[in-house]
């Protein structure tokens, strides 16, 4: 069913009772030729890249609960490329170029919004540092400006340039970036991966892998076993379960991160806003909510949601950069698991079992390498060789000490 | 003032008039009202618009679950948007008006929507607003996002004052109603130490809205007198206007206290303080909370819950309508409109989706077995249709579809509430540790039930912790239970019904989401937004799951709920931040010379908390760099003095002393001499360069380290894990001594002259006694004891002396008296910036957790001998890669030029794209010495490039710039000055 | 949160600071075969389970003690508290 808004009023006229299920729900068959297990973001994304852009349709997505029900369904909904290292930026830069093309794509509106992305600096070396991740932008065709204060003042004029304890010297903005409907992400990637052939199949626990001689060759779940060539691992805050299960350790913890929302307001806020020395960042939703998040809470947890010090961290932060918010009031928080690896960079790599694949790592920036991250691994799964722009992102590279450390903090995951 | 519609009510007083005004119409109030009662008393039942279709509103609840009164409201020098109207304490000159409308509350453009409803039902704006692309952020989104949104943010600061507070207690009652009262009581009595917090500013829950009797006296004066006899108890503390919010791990609770709501100004106290309470044992009281029913066009003004009639009725004493009907499923409409007959008021019908019904009311026409199938009238309800055709006139239409259990922090730990198939609510389940749920909170509808219930939860609690149980009697309660039967949707009708009034979903949205695949209740939720506005959907979601377990011929327990999440109200983000805000938002560390570099105009830079001064300007000087050349070139010349107190400190002692300093920094210090200091350089764990800085050995079991600033604190806690978790057999102790000594550098070819002028006779600190690189304790001026340490990061003949911190805003005096004659300056931190890179120093752009020993040029100081942190990570193929990068110097080809820190290093005459870049200048200055620009960086392989032309790319600011790849050390490269 | 400190009662958790996985104490031996690996190992690959964690905590704004915490990571229980130092107590090297 192609949506339009044609199709929209064609059905409203109708009492809107023509519209079709966004995704079947087919009862598993006994092989596959590649089973992607987790139908989140990145594994829903992973189903529709490997029928669309490699042919291979053959393929059921399983998830255990209902599908968009990982971090995509609770993130901060930011997207930029705005990364520093060799090995990470042109990867987001692929994803960002990916963002801009989805909906039209698939037919589906995710209401990708690049309404730009401010970050905030305070002093001289924090300014350096900025230029120095500015022009690994410009070099990777991702565009940036540097926003002095006089210039800041102008889009974001609300902010407490005058009284503020950490004084706000500028930004680097990307005007790129923006945010997404991050729920429409995983519903506009199920319709297209279903409507390609790919079984989405819910309510689909993997319970076991099974392994043949040392090789993957299908899993056991709450419906029974499924056969497969390949198996992939999609399962971001279930990566150590789910690999424990082949008898594998990973080089990452399980962490919650807390988000935030306010109650609807109407427009406030320019685009993103992130203050990095205050851990806030913050941006409006369509639908008037202002949209904000800081730092994990910090300590291994599966809990699914967090405690009281992240969220006044939080709301300090905010207040201190954006005394206006005040009358703003919290409405909802939550937690997510985190996959929060060892040098904070993720993971799209074969595992040392043959036929086993696995994706996870990617610690609170997995929603917005979405489409890369699916579109690489489908890669890897389809060609067994890794696309050139994901081709670091490797399980043994702590072996060689070949770290992808954006943040510089060590083999410390809850400072990543 | 409407008499008329003003009875007796029990938590008023008649006699005291409030005038306030709403939408610049002045209206009159009585104490004790809120603003929802009060404007229902002026006759005003219109209060808002809705979310998406901009459909007037009226007030549908009594309290802080309303889902459609939402006012800005001023308060406090400041408007607050989204303020539930069922919420607002009355007071004097109290300003109100209604939000989310274009043109008045009564004329709305944005009504049209209305009219296009079909068009825009559930999910429509992910099926449109494609095409063409570029239209999204240019005219789609800016007409959503202007039409979305609920109240409108003042863009000013928020003038409030707020503030924060901790409490403990034995037993934490969430909520003053009949359970939350006996229970209070019952733990007073048994000893307790109790906090009783209620949202409400008056005690007594529902007893306050009913008409039930205790001990044959009427619930509200009930409990008044229980109110009386908590307030003689000092165990506990009663907290009015306080909100709960959220319930966290290990009996930590949230709340909010409206301190000022209540009052036109704080008059400069807080507005709010946010508590954190933390609890051995709580008891969640929080009662019940009725829903709606969904029915054709159920969204009218005057069209409110059956209990919140009864509330305004009886507490407030007014009577909402001149012809009230109601619509139940339940006895609690029954038990509404024998209320109002007994006021005096005018019931018109009772309608009973149950068949077998036993209530009856005399002269009053009731319809058993019948629904509601359509309302009419635009701004306020005028007339019901039933299904079976009858239509009755009515301006107000009480609805009860049974109570909801107000379980909300019985969840907020992830518990999973069960469906009570008879009682048709969810109950509590998995509670949290430490709580109980009593009362209506779990299930118990009948009064003494209520009451029982309540008793025996305190009577476990209070065994649980310990005491012994002084029994309490069950007072004798009136009341009815209230015999529910299912009726969600009234089926049939081709008007929208509504589910979430303030989101605007219906009852077609909730098919719609079926139909396309949404089963999960999730993605319900997701899809159409039921139960995500301000209310959280407290009067909604319960309805909503139930119309979707219809659909899928199933119970709501097996559909299951949305989890619930904090918090249970809103929060202002304020109130959250408490004081930290402004200059505010984290404390000061101000140096030893703080208040001297004040009196010399300094101006200062904030580097972590703390504050140091970056340059001392001269009246005469108009630019910074002016001050900082003059600062440069005069401690070169002659002598500078600079505070350098907030470097970390770490005084190390014991036996293993020394082999501990082995082991944690990755050069070797087992065989540095007592009056020696020596840099040190400390790797992380995986072998990159976490710290550096100089460490001195002033015994033989005696050493002071340093660390930078940034990591004073890092290094600290490191070293106490290497100590207490690796490497217990070492006999080594430490402790931070950072705020302990203030110190100064003094640095320049004068800067012995100067010392000796202070340092006490006995010491003698010529460059034979006292090399560079040496260390001594000392004293000075007569007496006082000081450290004295031969080191320098500018590359002068330079000193850091040391003294406790109480001497030092003394010292720097003295040392500036003691300067003059060599017209000593006073340097800041961009000067001592400066003097390093001159010097080819790494700091803190340099070491910033990515960077190698290898690459600083330091490979071959790192330990190969024994096991010290970082050195066999330190051994891995890529850190040992040879073309790696490498800290080298650069300047510009074009001296005239200056470089930027951050930009990319490319060789000539090769595409700048990401594939070629080969490193980036880190710190840049200009050097007055050399007087031209200069800069340290890292670039491949560039020790081995020296001489070598590249271009630094800053794309930034569109510059390209040619550069010389040279030696690190710019100035005295031989260290001729420092050993001077 | 709530640690209960051996020596101090019952302390918030934001007065410590979080490490991560309590094996960090064992550090291999610098000297042994295959260090290298054994590092890596140590550095790199921790216990994360979904239940039992044995984890470090710092009372940093305390008594600068290192503890090792046993704490539920779907609960938050905390059901053990001890000082590292009575953990490994004659572990020598």
């Amino acid at each position: 069913m192609k949506y339009s808004a044609l199709k929209i009023f064609l059905e409203g006229l109708t009492g809107n009772k023509g519209w079709k299920p966004v995704w079947r729900e087919p009862e598993p068959k006994e092989e596959y030729d590649i089973i992607v297990i987790g139908g989140g973001g990145h594994g829903l994304s992973t189903a529709y890249y490997l029928a669309k852009e490699f042919g291979i349709s053959n393929v059921a997505v399983l998830e255990k609960g209902w599908i968009g029900s990982g971090n995509i369904g609770r993130n901060t909904t930011i997207i930029r490329s705005n990364y520093l290292l060799k090995a990470n930026q042109p990867f987001y830069e692929l994803s960002m170029q990916m963002w801009e093309n989805l909906e039209q794509e698939f037919n589906y509106n995710a209401m990708v919004s690049q309404r730009g992305i401010m970050n905030l600096y305070h002093n001289d070396p924090q300014r350096d540092a900025f230029v120095r991740r500015g022009n690994a932008m410009k070099l990777s065709g991702a565009g940036a400006v540097l926003l002095n204060e006089k210039e800041l003042r102008k889009v974001a004029p609300f902010l407490d340039f005058d009284n503020a304890r950490f004084p706000i010297k500028g930004a680097l903005c990307q005007p790129r970036g923006g945010t997404v409907r991050h729920d429409a992400v995983a519903w506009g990637y199920a319709r297209g991966a279903d409507s390609l052939g790919v079984d989405i199949i819910q309510n689909c626990e993997v319970t076991g892998l099974n392994l043949d001689k040392g090789v993957c060759v299908g899993v056991e779940t709450v419906r029974g076993p499924i056969k497969a060539k390949k198996v992939a691992i999609c399962v971001a805050g279930s990566s150590s379960n789910l690999m424990r299960m082949a008898g594998l350790k990973l080089p990452i913890e399980s962490h919650v991160l807390q988000a935030f929302v306010s109650e609807g307001l109407k427009p406030a806020l320019p685009g993103v806003i992130t203050f990095g020395a205050g851990h806030f960042y913050v941006s409006q939703s369509d639908k008037g909510g202002l949209v904000f998040g800081g730092d994990i809470d910090g300590y291994n947890s599966y809990a699914q949601r967090g405690n009281l010090p992240t969220l006044e961290d939080v709301c300090e932060g905010g207040m201190a950069i954006m005394p206006m918010i005040g009358r703003a009031r919290l409405l909802r928080m939550w937690g997510g698991i985190m996959d929060m690896s060892m040098d904070g960079s993720p993971f799209i790599d074969k595992t040392p079992i043959d036929g086993l694949y696995f994706n996870g790592g990617w610690c609170y920036g997995g929603f917005k390498a979405t489409p890369a991250s699916g579109f690489c691994y489908a890669h890897l799964l389809a060609k067994d060789a890794y696309h050139p722009k994901a081709a670091k992102f490797k399980l043994d590279r702590f072996r060689r000490g070949d770290i992808i450390d954006e943040k510089g903090q060590g083999a410390q995951p809850n400072l990543h | 003032m409407n008499k008329v519609m003003r009875l007796h009510g029990s938590k008023i007083n008649r006699k005291k008039h409030i005038k306030f005004k709403f939408n610049d119409k002045e209206m009159t109030g009585v104490d004790g009202d809120t603003l929802a009662s009060a404007m229902l008393a002026n006759g005003q039942m219109l209060f808002a618009r809705s979310f998406k279709y901009h459909r007037p509103r009226g007030v549908l609840t009594a309290g802080s679950e309303e889902p459609n009164a939402l006012v800005n409201f001023f308060n406090d020098h400041s408007w607050e948007p989204n303020t539930k109207a069922t919420t607002i304490e009355l007071y004097d000159g109290l300003l109100a008006k209604s939000q989310n409308h274009k043109g008045s509350l009564e004329f709305d453009f944005m009504a049209i929507n209305d009219y296009f409803h079909k068009f825009l039902s559930a999910g429509f704006y992910y099926k449109t607003f494609m095409w063409p692309k570029s239209f999204w952020e240019k005219i789609y989104e800016p007409v959503i996002r202007s039409a979305a949104g609920l109240g409108t943010l003042e863009k000013k600061d928020d003038p409030s004052i707020y503030d924060k507070g901790f409490l403990h207690c034995d037993l934490l009652v969430i909520g003053a109603g009949p359970a939350g009262i006996m229970a209070t009581l019952t733990a007073a009595k048994n000893g307790l130490k109790v906090i009783l917090c209620e949202e409400d500013f008056v005690l007594g829950g529902r007893l306050n809205a009913d008409t039930e009797f205790i001990n044959e006296q009427a619930g509200s004066a009930w409990a008044d007198d229980k109110l009386d006899e908590i307030k003689q108890f000092a165990n506990v503390k009663v907290m009015i206007r306080t909100s709960v919010y959220g319930s966290f791990d290990h009996g930590i609770f949230g709340a909010v206290e409206r301190k000022t709501d209540h009052i036109r100004s704080s008059g400069g106290k807080p507005r709010q303080i946010l508590w954190r309470i933390y609890t051995k044992r709580s008891i969640l009281t929080a009662g019940a909370l009725e829903r709606f029913i969904s029915f054709g066009n159920n969204d009218r003004p005057g069209i409110m819950l059956s209990s919140a009639i009864r509330t305004y009725l009886n507490r407030w004493g007014v009577c909402p309508g001149k012809r009230i009907a109601l619509f139940t499923n339940n006895n609690d409409g029954w038990r509404t409109a024998r209320e109002l007959r007994d006021s005096g008021c005018n019931v018109v019908a009772v309608i009973d989706s149950r068949m077998e019904s036993s209530n009856q009311l005399d002269g009053v026409p009731t319809f058993k077995g019948e629904t509601i199938i359509d309302t009419r009238g635009r701004k306020r309800i005028k007339s019901i249709e039933l299904k079976d055709g009858t239509t009755i006139e009515t301006d107000c239409l009480g609805v009860s579809g049974g109570w909801n259990p107000n379980i909300h922090l019985s969840c907020h730990q992830r518990g999973k509430p069960v469906w009570d198939d008879k009682k048709l609510c969810f109950l509590p389940d998995k509670i949290p540790f430490g709580m109980k749920v009593a009362g209506s909170a779990n299930g118990k509808f009948l009064l003494s039930d209520v009451m029982r219930d309540s008793i025996q939860k305190t009577e476990q609690i209070v065994k649980e912790l310990g005491y012994k149980y002084k029994k309490i009697s069950v007072p004798k309660c009136t009341g009815e239970d209230l015999i529910i039967e299912e009726c969600w949707e009234v089926s049939g009708t081709k008007s929208r019904s509504w589910v979430d009034l303030q989101n605007d979903v219906t009852s077609k949205d909730i098919y719609q989401s079926y139909l396309e695949g949404f089963h999960s209740v999730e993605h319900l939720k997701r899809y159409t937004t039921l139960g995500m506005a301000t209310d959280q959907g407290k009067s909604s979601n319960v309805l909503g799951l139930a119309i979707m377990a219809k659909i899928q011929k199933t119970t709501v327990g097996d559909v299951g709920t949305t989890i619930f999440r904090p918090p249970y109200t809103p929060v202002a983000i304020g109130t959250l931040a408490g004081r930290a805000r402004g200059k505010e938002f984290r404390p000061y560390r101000l140096t030893p010379s703080h208040n001297w570099a004040t009196e010399m105009g300094a101006v200062f830079v904030e580097t972590g908390n703390w504050l140091r001064a970056q340059w001392f300007p001269k009246p005469n000087e108009k630019h910074w760099r002016q001050s900082v050349d003059r600062e440069v070139l005069e401690t070169r010349k002659s002598v500078g003095i600079c505070d350098v107190t907030t470097l970390g400190k770490i005084d190390i002692k014991g036996r293993d002393a020394g082999e501990f300093l082995n082991r944690v920094y990755a050069n070797n210090f087992g065989k540095l001499e007592v009056g020696k200091t020596r840099y040190g350089l400390m790797l992380r764990d995986d072998g990159v360069a976490y710290d550096d800085g100089t460490t001195a050995r002033l015994s033989d079991n005696h050493f002071m380290m340093t660390t930078t600033t940034a990591n004073a604190v890092g290094v600290f806690r490191h070293l106490e894990f290497c100590r207490q978790c690796l490497w217990q057999e070492l006999d080594v102790h430490m402790i931070s001594s950072t705020d302990g000594w203030a110190q100064y550098a003094i640095a320049g070819p004068n800067s012995r002259k100067l010392l000796q002028k202070i340092v006490d006779d006995n010491y003698n600190i010529e460059n034979e006694n006292f090399p560079f690189m040496a260390c001594g304790e000392i004293t000075i001026c007569g007496g006082t004891a000081a450290r004295l340490f031969r080191i320098s990061f500018s590359g002068e003949l330079a000193y850091e002396l040391a003294v406790p911190s109480r001497y030092g805003d003394s010292l720097i005096r003295i040392l500036m008296e003691a300067g003059k004659e060599f017209n000593a300056v006073p340097y800041g931190t961009e000067a001592l910036g400066v003097m390093r890179i001159e010097k080819g120093h790494a700091a803190g752009n340099e070491l910033n957790g990515q960077i190698t020993a290898q690459n600083l040029g330091m490979g071959k100081l790192i330990s190969k001998k024994n096991d010290c942190i970082g050195n066999l990570m330190s051994e891995r193929e890529e850190f040992e890669a040879p073309e790696s990068l490498r800290l080298v110097g650069f300047i510009p080809v074009e001296k005239s030029k200056s470089l930027t820190a951050g930009s990319h290093l490319f060789s000539r005459s090769i595409e700048h794209k990401m594939e070629n870049d080969e490193g980036w200048l880190s710190s840049v200055a200009y050097s007055p010495n050399l007087e031209h620009s200069i800069g340290l960086g890292f670039i491949k392989n560039g020790h081995n490039r020296i001489g070598e032309t590249v271009v630094a790319v800053n794309l930034i600011n569109n510059q390209l710039l040619d550069v010389e790849i040279v030696s690190p050390h710019f100035l005295d490269p031989e260290g001729e000055r420092l050993r001077a | 949160m709530i640690i209960n400190h051996p020596y101090l009662g019952p302390r918030d958790a934001s007065e410590f600071v979080y490490k991560g996985d309590a094996n960090l104490i064992n550090r291999p031996n610098w000297d042994s075969k295959n260090s290298h690996q054994q590092f890596h190992d140590y550095l790199y690959l921790r216990d994360n389970p979904e239940g039992e964690h044995k984890e470090l905590w710092y009372h940093e704004q305390g008594d600068r003690s290192w503890l090792i915490v046993t704490r539920n990571t779907i609960t938050h229980e905390v059901l053990d508290v001890k000082l590292v130092r009575d953990v490994s107590v004659g572990k020598r090297k």
